[in-house]
């Protein structure tokens, strides 16, 4: 599998250079392959298509000024009494700060641990071929097929004994479940593309594996290790059952709980969950937009190296 | 294969010496690949193998929270569940009521993913078509495309509750339309049609900006010479593009399955701790474990092996289907 995918990686990368693989397409193939009325459907099947990829989130923004929890009921009212006053109440009222600090200790924790235990295994696996690296390569594959049910009892199990239940460290820990390997992954992925002609004129001038990695490979890898780095924040940012179960205290709880507890049986707070929701999305939508480029390549490289 | 480390193996040795001393060769010659790889072998060792066998172990018993050692305020009470073999199992597959808890949830789960992962395919690789196209405006289309990827799925998925509501913007639109206005998160058959609706629109950017990629990568001269040779779009399309996008898509699709099998945020957020019908396995069994009192851990835990043990046969046979296929393919 590996060697069907090795070709992925500068495919990947150059998905996001708009002009160059176009720049060399050629003229015979353009002329006459799409007229004025081709174009014109192609250009309406995109921009229905980004109405559509756009539509729920402006429609999140625009409820977010009303003021009354009901007014998603009737929305054209709120054009007409539009106010901030949902952001000021969730600013100043709720726990949104404090699930602010949980969530970003949470995320960075998780991200910590990931990329550091990560780094060096994905370059072992990248470079070497030792007894074990099938079974090795074939468990961290499965760990990413995990459904969170398996693990989610027995890890509540032993966290109650271990008194780890609504705390960060908890979280922490069963997030890294699942990115620990995922970084791996992510990083061979990207140590890979390194040439090995580095590591042989490290070895040569008498590093050793350990001395290659850290002096040569990891300085080079430092745009890999971002990329781990970031989808491990997110991953953790954004995740769900986990939180939801270990975190027992509202004031712990990380942005993807606390959204849920606007929404109960008896209230729906659907203007300040929308508030907080659009708080909570436009820094990480922000964020995501000048990284996007390369987390692609990560993904689909990482995701088959077998 | 790559590292200097490993090249002493091609000196010619005398004949293979005995299998002490192979172990102790092959420690000096590995140790520090070992050495690198210890600190995630023990990670998963204690983070996944440990619960994995505890939880394996749980499903041979009957525990609940009723029963399983707990602490209140300063009491400790230790658990005394039993353990009672294969029980879970039996009454999980072919108990009484299992196709109301089990298969009806399987299938589902079955048809879910499959939806979902042929859709999300499908519009991921007209999209991408269409902005592999020199036109416009792409760049534009592209970031805009992407949108629902980049913004936190348990964000969006407020969004959709949020829409999908009775009177929520799609009916009043729906209903200005003149068109019926189905319960989306009340009916059963609609719960699963807004699941599947939602679970589009979130999954479809990364198949889409995947397959660009991989459409970027395919040889331009390759169309050049078979537009030579008189082929029309169809044909280029079948026999260039599609074998072109093959390692792309087999990754994609795996990806696709395994997350869309596993989607837990999704349907648990859309329709909170309502509709049964519209449950996947995984959200089911979250659900046996941790949204019902008393909360069930023993067959929650039963249905998360079931799961992982699918999930690994769909991977393994995946797997060796595109071993294979390469093999005849190249």
């Amino acid at each position: 599998m590996s060697t069907t995918t090795a070709p992925q990686i500068p495919a990947a990368q150059t998905a996001t250079d708009d002009d160059r693989p176009a720049g060399k397409e050629p003229k015979v193939r353009r002329r006459g392959e799409r007229g004025p009325l081709g174009k014109a459907v192609a250009h309406g099947v995109l921009g229905i298509a980004s109405l559509i990829a756009l539509f729920p989130i402006v429609w999140l923004v625009y409820l977010s000024f009303g003021p009354d929890k009901d007014d998603y009921l009737h929305p054209g009212g709120i054009a007409g009494k539009a106010t901030l006053s949902n952001y000021s109440q969730v600013l100043q009222h709720t726990n949104f700060f404090q699930w602010m600090e949980s969530t970003l200790i949470i995320a960075l924790g998780t991200t910590l641990v990931g990329v550091l235990f990560a780094a060096t295994t994905g370059y072992a696996v990248s470079r070497m071929r030792f007894p074990g690296y099938r079974p090795l390569m074939w468990v961290l594959l499965l760990t990413q097929a995990f459904p969170i049910a398996v693990l989610i009892v027995p890890m509540y199990e032993i966290f109650s004994e271990l008194g780890l239940i609504d705390t960060y460290q908890g979280v922490i820990l069963v997030n890294c479940t699942t990115i620990v390997p995922y970084c791996t992954w992510l990083m061979k992925g990207y140590f890979d593309t390194v040439p090995i002609e580095i590591d042989e004129a490290g070895r040569i001038d008498g590093l050793s594996p350990f001395g290659t990695f850290w002096r040569l490979i990891l300085p080079l890898a430092k745009p890999g290790i971002a990329v781990a780095a970031f989808y491990s924040f997110i991953t953790a940012f954004a995740e769900v059952p986990f939180a939801s179960t270990f975190l027992l205290d509202d004031s712990k709880y990380t942005f993807a709980v606390g959204l849920q507890s606007f929404i109960s049986e008896h209230d729906a707070q659907w203007n300040l969950m929308a508030a907080t929701a659009v708080l909570i999305a436009i820094p990480v939508t922000a964020f995501f937009y000048l990284v996007q480029k390369h987390l692609v390549t990560g993904l689909t490289a990482g995701g088959t190296k077998g | 294969m790559t590292l200097a480390v490993e090249r002493p193996a091609t000196k010619s040795r005398p004949p293979r010496p005995g299998p002490i001393r192979r172990l102790k060769d092959s420690y000096r010659k590995y140790w520090y690949a070992y050495a690198m790889i210890a600190p995630v072998v023990v990670v998963l060792g204690v983070l996944v193998g440990y619960p994995l066998a505890r939880g394996f172990y749980l499903t041979l018993t009957d525990a609940n929270s009723l029963n399983s050692a707990r602490t209140i305020g300063v009491n400790h009470i230790d658990a005394t569940y039993q353990f009672i073999g294969l029980d879970n199992y039996a009454d999980i597959l072919w108990g009484p009521a299992s196709y109301d808890r089990f298969w009806s949830h399987f299938i589902w789960t079955v048809v879910w993913t499959a939806v979902c992962v042929a859709l999300h395919y499908v519009i991921g690789l007209g999209l991408a078509l269409l902005l592999n196209e020199k036109m416009r405006g792409r760049t534009l289309y592209r970031l805009l495309l992407i949108l629902p990827w980049a913004v936190p799925t348990f964000v969006t998925v407020f969004a959709w509750r949020i829409m999908l509501a009775d009177s929520g913007i799609i009916n009043s639109t729906l209903g200005s339309l003149h068109l019926p206005q189905p319960q989306w998160l009340e009916d059963p058959t609609f719960q699963r049609i807004a699941a599947i609706l939602v679970n589009t629109w979130c999954g479809v950017p990364f198949m889409m900006i995947s397959l660009l990629g991989g459409l970027q990568s395919i040889d331009s001269s390759l169309y050049e010479a078979a537009e030579m040779d008189g082929a029309n779009a169809w044909q280029r399309f079948r026999h260039i593009t599609l074998p072109g996008l093959r390692s792309v898509s087999s990754t994609v699709v795996l990806l696709g399955v395994i997350w869309t099998f596993n989607q837990f945020a999704i349907i648990f957020l859309l329709f909170g701790n309502t509709a049964p019908d519209a449950q996947i396995l995984v959200t089911w069994a979250y659900r046996l474990g941790f949204g019902q009192q008393p909360r069930d851990f023993a067959q929650s835990a039963a249905y998360g092996v079931l799961l992982l043990s699918i999930l690994t046969v769909f991977t393994t046979f995946y797997y060796r289907w595109l071993k294979r296929n390469e093999q005849l393919a190249v």
